[in-house]
């Protein structure tokens, strides 16, 4: 008979059952995978077709001769099975009579840092695995730093293969005794370290007291994780609430979706928007089971306002009296996880935190972190599995909070433009800047203004291509032809502006970033300056072009794809720097040595090699016109 | 506003209970994901399978947007050999809540006379549902679309990601998985290029049968034991659904009362011998049954990592 699962059945309807999520860390061997097959087996949480399963899998690919080989249960894709080892994070549930568990899986190797930080951040409690041979190594050392670095409070040491060091209570009074001194000697923020004596393989107190340890007076691991009090001391009351999703239903409905992620809030509070100041009043908490009188941390609502403000995806909606701050800058730790690139500090990346994404470079990588030792190490880049402290800087203000007082605020991942992948993790320290008082300087004559004076729609007119596609001869006849009409223009040419202001910069992927971002950000001042602006520049990644975007209104930038095939570009060659880069002169030549990436929908597309200069001229210059950019 | 309120109202009254802290916790996790997506993406769909897992999932999906209308569509893919009464529910469950519901079948299949009986389930399945659905999401260039599956139905789903990539061939690599932190998803994809999302990821079965009694959500009555036409088939008892069963010359069918754990393709479905005619008897039954949902399933058991195989080439 099934006492568990009757009991668990009797759980839900009775019991206010809680939700515990935990990972377990440990290094290959450690007998992690043991460990958590244990703890399902002896719970009975199996079913017969599983065990059945474990059976015939362990006679195939066990490492227990032919008995029950516990790591299989949990081992899960085939390629790491018949590898026998688990590199990825995996999600296992179970639920007993008190606590539901989803319990993160994790590799504990130095080059799996990645997949622990990823299961560490949903995680309330990690258990960390030694063996008691070995007691307490690098890799401990690495699991606790780690563990701390995502903000996990609640510890289990848990000393296993006890039965091959005869059960010794003194072997494990002395790990317990490293453990703690080093735990201390870096001030880790953990709140409790449960330390308990283990046999994974035997069984011994995973789910029951041990009979071969006499001498240990603790709970069992599974009663442990069932009482153990996982709310943090630490708490963090304020109000907050990043607002997912705007719904407007119909002309009488306007309401502000999300998921409350500290505090709580009635009907009645008042709120206040950030980054902004527009405050305003809750009065109605709206969800389909009935309007709320409280909505707390972790409900999923639906917010009413007493007025209409201006309120949309991204922002925060906080307690008024306890408002959020803001920067444009701050400090914080990033864990790389990228394999293909490392971080190029002043490459825009895309940081998602809250709800909110915008574009953000690092602006300086103030030391590695050794997660071994703990030790700072002087670098300039990062790479997979490696742990920074850098300074960021935002394209725009945003609302946070430090990252230990609440991870829902301070947490965010980095998203590389070109390859889409979520290239790192980071957790913010502290803001470098207030920016809350920080208002642009406000000038009487606007850009409006000039450029009515001008009798046009100021704009950038961005050429990219290949060298020798024609971009600066078509954006030179453009000109002309604009000249003639009587518009103000101006040319900025990548040739010349090597010369003077980018004359510091060479060819390093970070000294192109930046030769992009100067003449994105000189355009910029051009067009607000009233003028149509052209700018001719190979600019062969979509991110640089990208980032140059995103200056700008969303009109105002015109992207212009002169297109000519490489081989009509190297036939033509005008400046004979094909040749010199096939001679192997001019290393990382885009089209040669180096990749180009043509735009997806550049407004204009040119195709040079069915066109005339003049006819393509007159295609952009009509365009603009289409466009409504030239008023005369 | 009235209409919302009196919507509301009705809700407060059906709902007359407190969910459990952890159940809480799941549907609130499900919601931010929907509302996610409806956010950062140009054209979700809702993939609708007619089960108990569909069921929980539109039902949050509702609850997310309420009192607004769902922002994205739904769409079965119909190998043309569901249950008859799957299908009535789905009918009537579109009708009654004003869905949007799209019904893809793959007309190539058909015209081949593709089926289970003539070409085997291997190739059926992946001819009516895994070429189907691929059809389906590119002739509609959906960027994402969400689906039922958790991950403690199968060992292989232990490691999906919530928002799991798919190349421009809808393939999916567990080598190349984007790393999930938080509740902080990447929803960047190129053209062509799609995520799956998988709302249901921490739920387990027990948490789907629980949420659907104490939310009292309307499932297909096959999960409820009935007295029902069978053959013995394969090791497996398989329901008379319609007459394309082939049947031995003088063959009756027996009539037993069973239940159905998964629901699927009816010749590819087993049936479980039970008595368990309401959700607290199911409950009870469940917890003295000791296999895993996917055992009824003809699809799994091919060979070892074989759902982990279909995956790769597309399969939900
Ligand atoms: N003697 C003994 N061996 C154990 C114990 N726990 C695990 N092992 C063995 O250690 C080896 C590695 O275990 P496994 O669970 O695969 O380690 P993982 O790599 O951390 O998942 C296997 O041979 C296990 O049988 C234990 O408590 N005592």
């Amino acid at each position: 008979m099934d006492q568990t699962g009757l009991a668990d059945i009797h759980g839900t309807y009775t019991n206010e059952k809680s939700l515990l999520r935990f990972l377990t860390c440990g290094s290959v061997d450690d007998g992690k995978s043991t460990l958590i097959g244990r703890l399902l087996y002896d719970a009975k949480l199996l079913l017969e077709d599983q065990v059945a399963a474990l059976e015939s899998e362990s006679k195939l690919h066990g490492t227990q001769g032919g008995e029950l080989d516990m790591a299989l249960l949990v081992d899960g894709l085939q390629a790491e099975r018949e590898q026998g080892i688990t590199i990825d994070v995996a999600y296992r549930y179970f639920s007993t009579a008190r606590r539901k568990f989803i319990v993160a899986d994790t590799p504990g190797h130095e080059q799996y840092t990645r997949n622990m930080a990823t299961g560490a951040s949903t995680a309330d409690l990690a258990i960390i695995l030694i063996d008691a041979r070995k007691g307490v190594l690098t890799q401990t050392r690495r699991h606790s730093r780690i563990a701390d670095l995502l903000g996990i409070r609640h510890i289990v040491l848990a000393v296993n293969k006890m039965d091959l060091v005869e059960y010794s209570e003194s072997r494990f009074d002395d790990i317990v005794h490293d453990y703690r001194t080093f735990v201390k000697s870096q001030d880790l923020g953990f709140e409790d370290i449960a330390c308990i004596p283990l046999s994974a393989l035997k069984g011994d107190n995973v789910l029951e007291p041990s009979t071969s340890m006499g001498w240990y007076r603790g709970p069992s691991l599974m009663a442990h994780l069932e009482t153990v009090d996982f709310t943090t001391e630490r708490s963090f009351d304020a109000f907050r609430f990043p607002v997912q999703w705007v719904s407007r239903p119909n002309l009488d409905f306007r309401g502000y979706a999300g998921t409350v992620a500290s505090g709580s809030i009635s009907p009645g509070d008042r709120i206040i928007v950030q980054p902004g100041s527009q405050q305003a009043t809750v009065n109605r908490i709206v969800t389909m089971d009935g309007d709320q009188p409280v909505a707390e941390s972790g409900d999923a609502v639906t917010l009413c306002l007493d007025r209409e403000i201006d309120v949309s995806r991204g922002d925060v909606i906080a307690a008024a009296e306890d408002s959020v701050p803001v920067t444009d800058q701050f400090a914080a730790h990033l864990i790389w996880m990228d394999d293909q690139a490392k971080l190029l500090p002043e490459r825009s990346y895309l940081l998602k935190l809250g709800t909110k994404t915008i574009g953000a470079a690092v602006t300086r990588l103030k030391y590695k972190e050794d997660v071994n030792s703990g030790e700072h190490l002087a670098a300039d880049t990062l790479e997979l599995n490696e742990v920074g402290f850098v300074n960021f800087n935002l394209d725009q203000p945003i609302a946070f909070d430090a990252y230990k007082d609440n991870k829902a605020l301070g947490g965010f991942i980095l998203i590389d433009r070109m390859s889409n992948q979520t290239v790192a993790a980071g957790m913010v320290a502290f803001g470098l800047r207030r920016a809350t008082n920080l208002v642009w300087q406000e000038v009487d004559v606007d850009k409006q203004a000039r450029a009515k004076q001008n009798q046009q729609k100021p704009c950038l007119l961005w050429f990219t291509g290949f060298s020798g596609s024609g971009k600066s001869t078509v954006a030179n006849l453009v000109e002309k032809r604009l000249h003639a009409m009587g518009q103000r223009t101006y040319l900025l040419d990548g040739d010349n502006v090597r010369h003077g202001l980018n004359k510091d910069l060479g060819f390093t992927d970070a000294d192109r970033v930046e030769n992009i971002r100067r003449v994105a950000e000189v355009g910029k001042l051009m067009v607000d300056a009233g003028l149509i602006v052209m700018a001719s520049f190979i600019s062969p990644f979509r991110s640089e072009r990208d980032l140059a975007r995103e200056l700008f209104e969303k009109d105002e930038f015109i992207e212009v794809f002169v297109d000519a095939s490489i081989e009509a570009c190297e036939r033509r060659d005008p400046k004979g720097l094909y040749q010199r880069a096939r001679d192997g002169k001019i290393p990382n030549f885009t089209g040669i040595s180096s990749p180009y990436e043509p735009p997806e929908t550049p407004e204009i597309h040119l195709q040079t090699e069915q066109l005339t200069p003049e006819e393509a001229a007159d295609l952009v210059v009509a365009q603009l016109q289409g466009k409504q950019r030239l008023l005369a | 506003m009235t209409m919302a309120n009196q919507q509301a109202e009705r809700a407060t009254v059906s709902a007359g209970h407190a969910l459990p802290p952890h159940l809480k916790r799941l549907e609130a996790e499900s919601i931010e994901i929907f509302r996610e997506v409806a956010a950062s993406f140009h054209k979700p769909v809702m993939l609708y399978s007619i089960g108990k897992d569909s069921s929980v999932l539109l039902h949050l999906a509702v609850k997310a947007f309420y009192p607004a209308k769902l922002p994205f569509p739904l769409l079965h893919v119909d190998t043309t050999w569901k249950f008859k009464e799957m299908i009535e529910f789905r009918d009537r469950t579109a009708k009654e809540l004003g869905l949007d519901l799209m019904v893809h079948i793959n007309q190539d299949g058909v015209d081949k006379g593709v089926g289970p009986f003539t070409h085997g389930s291997a190739v059926h399945t992946d001819i009516m549902k895994t070429q189907s659905l691929k059809q389906a999401l590119d002739r509609h260039q959906f960027d994402a679309a969400f689906g039922g599956a958790r991950r403690d139905e199968e060992k292989s789903r232990a490691k999906e990601r919530i928002f799991s990539f798919r190349n421009r061939a809808h393939a999916w690599d567990p080598k190349n998985q984007r790393p999930e932190l938080w509740n902080l998803y990447n929803s960047r994809v190129n053209k062509g290029e799609s995520v799956r999302v998988f709302p249901l990821s921490n739920w387990t079965e027990l948490d789907i049968w629980t949420y659907i009694e104490l939310e009292n959500i309307p499932v297909v009555p096959l999960y409820f034991a009935k007295e029902r036409p069978l053959v013995w088939r394969d090791g497996m008892w398989i329901m008379v659904d319609d007459d394309r069963l082939p049947m031995e010359p003088d063959e009756q069918p027996e009539m037993k009362s069973v239940r159905f754990r998964t629901l699927g393709c009816y010749p590819l479905t087993g049936a479980i011998e039970s008595t368990a005619g309401t959700l607290p008897e199911l409950l009870a039954e469940m917890a003295l049954s000791r296999s895993s949902e996917r055992q009824g399933r003809v699809i799994d058991k091919d060979q070892p990592g074989s759902m982990e195989k279909k995956k790769q080439e597309g399969y939900f």
